[in-house]
């Protein structure tokens, strides 16, 4: 059902592609209001560019291995924008473009700039996103870095063509540590795994604990082999014995681990050496999204998506709809099918998009990243929501979490 | 729980003798699967009726002898007896049903079902779901013009307030409003929609003839983040001279002059104020406060808040009996 629903979906999305070349690829600025024009809709194309990769194996035998994560969220928000397109006479299609493994992702971004797509959502990891973001056939298009959390993209990498919708790290860990702080859980262990993406995460709670008055006690690299598989006859023995000890440490309020690509993190909790709450990556996480989020409409949100994916949302499916939502707003609000005009009203004062979580969402214009409460998410349950109350900004409390305008090192051409 | 039904049985005594003209409040609470019945006069909770779950609309039958409740969590819509306090029909509807509003001449519920992209016409009489509207995702606020004839329906993610015929059942119109449209209202008049915009901040007042926005409000607290400020419940008096919204986590109801379509006062209530509902003599307007789980009276003649009454888990919506 779900998998005819996509693929009568992609169909018509092909057959309206090829109908409709010219149209799409030069669409006329400034048009009149659709409900005028009854014939022919106005089309809006969204490229989606990922690369094939191996399924990221989850810890934890409850979740399941994912092959088509983001690319739902991205379905899911071009199924809510044509449901709004039927009223505005505006048609929405996703070109997914998914590179080889082998691949290079510069040629799919070559690729759906020939095809005359200016609006792009890149689910790729840091590297692979910058470089794509720095081809000159980018220079023109609107790019949203749908997946990677990096502060250097908001940063000395950022780019005047590029949006994030997912949580940078530092917005994560400032929501952790916000909450943390507000609890008067100020004494933190932190315990930062063997990836490059730990050393990043871990980089981020430090500054956290720094801006927000919590101190780190103690800190150690993970340094067990974790790596072999993880279903095993025996392997409980050997969890309950090493996690002590690795995690006798200076006396702690809260462990926090680093550990993004889930090689050990889940195995702490009930392990540890004092009896603390494990908070980061795994246990207390911030995120972007999480099933327990049932507020603020989130059950209808969850409800459509398990209804198209068969599955749970995740914060890169979410930050995939977010982005796809993003051009259907402005295309919404503009009346308009022109990727420039599209592009302009994101940035602009008037965009505002809503996403389940309280208050309305806008792109910073420092660094393009877009502005959202970051949930902390127990492993049943919705623990809190930041920013928390008592932390205050002059502008908007969002801006709380993350990099502020002052602090960011962002200098692209606006 | 013997405790509670002496104290209510009590209630129930002392409220009968009461003046006639003391007027019962209804508010459902979307935590607690009840239905919490307030006397007027005492400001006393008098009766707590079970209902299913996560109850949220709530409106009067044609005679007001019976309440129609939303249960969304039971995809259905509970049928309250006022005589006797239970619940003694249900009514079909789509998923998650949870606003809806009734014909005054028909016997016919229009159910935005918040699920499914689809607005349900339900026959009260034959217990029969009639009719399916398709509108935009998320439907939320329903209202129906003062003769019955044209039907509006607000959708959440599409941001729309959808015109629809009510006796052809089709889409006559859209209007684009600000992010996630809430409530819906018409004018006594039946000229005009107000529609309240939750997390773009704004109502919309919308001419029902061209079904262009004429103006659209804003909101300014003083101290209050913006984001804070989400319009979601909106009054009318009879008389047409003064409106009410209710905006959200900034814990205020606005009045409106809608001569000139100006904020004139905020009035501070309980936390979270979702729904608004006045007393009969509109001297009164109760206030639904989900964060706070009460109830707040404003009196109207001297324009201040006097009483909270805690009320359940998380009021939600709210209406009065003379």
């Amino acid at each position: 059902m779900t998998t005819r629903r996509a693929l009568l979906g992609a169909l018509l999305a092909t057959a309206f592609g090829l109908g409709l070349p010219l149209a799409l690829q030069f669409p006329a600025q400034g048009q009149a209001p659709a409900a005028s024009q009854p014939a022919a809709a106005q089309a809006v194309r969204i490229g989606y560019l990922s690369q094939e990769e191996d399924p990221r194996i989850p810890l934890t035998f409850l979740e399941p291995e994912l092959t088509d994560e983001g690319v739902q969220g991205a379905r899911l928000a071009l199924a809510d924008n044509n449901t709004t397109g039927r009223f505005t006479n505006q048609k929405f299609e996703l070109v997914e473009t998914v590179v080889p493994r082998d691949g290079d992702p510069a040629e799919g971004l070559r690729s759906l700039a020939a095809d005359g797509v200016r609006l792009v959502v890149l689910d790729l990891p840091a590297e692979a996103l910058a470089k794509v973001a720095a081809l000159p056939e980018a220079a023109g298009l609107l790019l949203f870095n749908s997946r990677a959390p990096d502060d250097a993209l908001r940063n000395e990498g950022c780019r005047a063509n590029l949006l994030h919708t997912i949580p940078s790290r530092r917005m994560l860990t400032d929501a952790l540590g916000q909450y943390l702080v507000w609890k008067k859980w100020v004494n933190w262990a932190l315990i930062v795994g063997p990836a490059p993406e730990d050393k990043l995460y871990a980089e981020a709670v430090r500054r956290t604990a720094k801006r927000f008055g919590a101190r780190i006690v103690e800190e150690k690299a993970w340094t067990f082999d974790t790596s072999g598989n993880r279903r095993t006859d025996t392997g409980l023995v050997t969890i309950q014995s090493e996690i002590p000890v690795a995690t006798q440490l200076r006396d702690h309020d809260v462990l926090i681990v680093a550990d993004e690509t889930d090689q050990f993190g889940e195995y702490l909790d009930g392990h540890t050496w004092l009896p603390r709450p494990v908070a980061g990556t795994q246990g207390y996480t911030p995120t972007a999204w999480a099933r327990v989020n049932e507020q603020w409409g989130a059950t209808q949100m969850h409800n459509r998506f398990e209804r198209l994916a068969g599955r749970w949302m995740t914060a890169r499916d979410y930050a995939a709809w977010l982005a796809v939502r993003s051009v259907g707003e402005a295309a919404t609000r503009t009346a308009s099918g022109d990727p420039a005009a599209i592009a302009a009203f994101v940035r602009s004062p008037q965009f505002e998009l809503a996403g389940f979580k309280g208050p309305p969402f806008t792109y910073r214009d420092w660094d393009g990243q877009l502005r959202q409460p970051v949930l902390i998410a127990g492993p049943r349950m919705l623990v809190s929501v930041s920013p928390q109350e008592g932390f205050l900004h002059q502008n908007s409390l969002l801006d709380t979490l993350g990099d502020d305008a002052p602090e960011s090192k962002c200098r692209k051409a606006r | 729980m013997f405790r509670f039904r002496l104290l209510a049985t009590a209630g129930l005594l002392i409220g009968m003798a009461a003046p006639a003209a003391a007027e019962t409040i209804y508010v459902t609470n979307e935590k607690d699967n009840t239905v919490t019945v307030v006397d007027g006069e005492k400001l006393a909770i008098t009766d707590r009726i079970k209902v299913g779950r996560r109850p949220r609309g709530i409106t009067f039958n044609h005679d007001g002898t019976r309440l129609y409740v939303c249960v969304g969590d039971d995809n259905r819509i509970d049928v309250i007896d006022i005589a006797s306090r239970k619940v003694v029909d249900r009514l079909p509807s789509g998923p998650d049903p949870e606003l809806f509003v009734l014909d005054p001449n028909k016997r016919r519920l229009y159910v935005a079902n918040e699920d499914d992209n689809m607005v349900s016409v339900v026959d009260t009489e034959s217990k029969k779901v009639i009719g399916d509207i398709q509108v935009g995702v998320e439907p939320e606020g329903m209202a129906l013009s003062p003769d019955g004839s044209l039907l509006v329906n607000t959708s959440e993610t599409t941001n729309m307030a959808h015109f629809i015929d009510a006796e052809r059942h089709e889409i006559v119109g859209n209007v684009l409003v600000d992010a996630r449209p809430r409530v819906a209202q018409f004018t006594r008049d039946g000229k005009h929609v107000w529609v309240s915009s939750e997390i773009g901040g704004t109502v919309a007042v919308i001419d029902a003839a061209t079904k262009q926005i004429v103006r659209k409000i804003g909101f300014e607290v003083r101290g209050v983040k913006r984001e804070a400020i989400q319009p979601v419940g909106i009054a009318m008096t009879k008389d047409g001279k003064r409106v009410f919204v209710a905006l959200g986590p900034s814990n205020r109801v606005a009045e409106v002059n809608p001569e000139t379509m100006e904020v004139t006062k905020y009035h501070l209530v309980g936390q979270r104020v979702w729904n608004l509902a006045f007393s009969p003599d509109e001297k009164r307007l109760y206030t639904t406060n989900g964060v706070s789980n009460d109830l707040s009276v404003i009196d109207l003649e001297k324009d201040r808040v006097i009483k909270s009454i805690p009320v359940g888990g998380a009021p939600w919506g709210v209406v009065v009996k003379p």
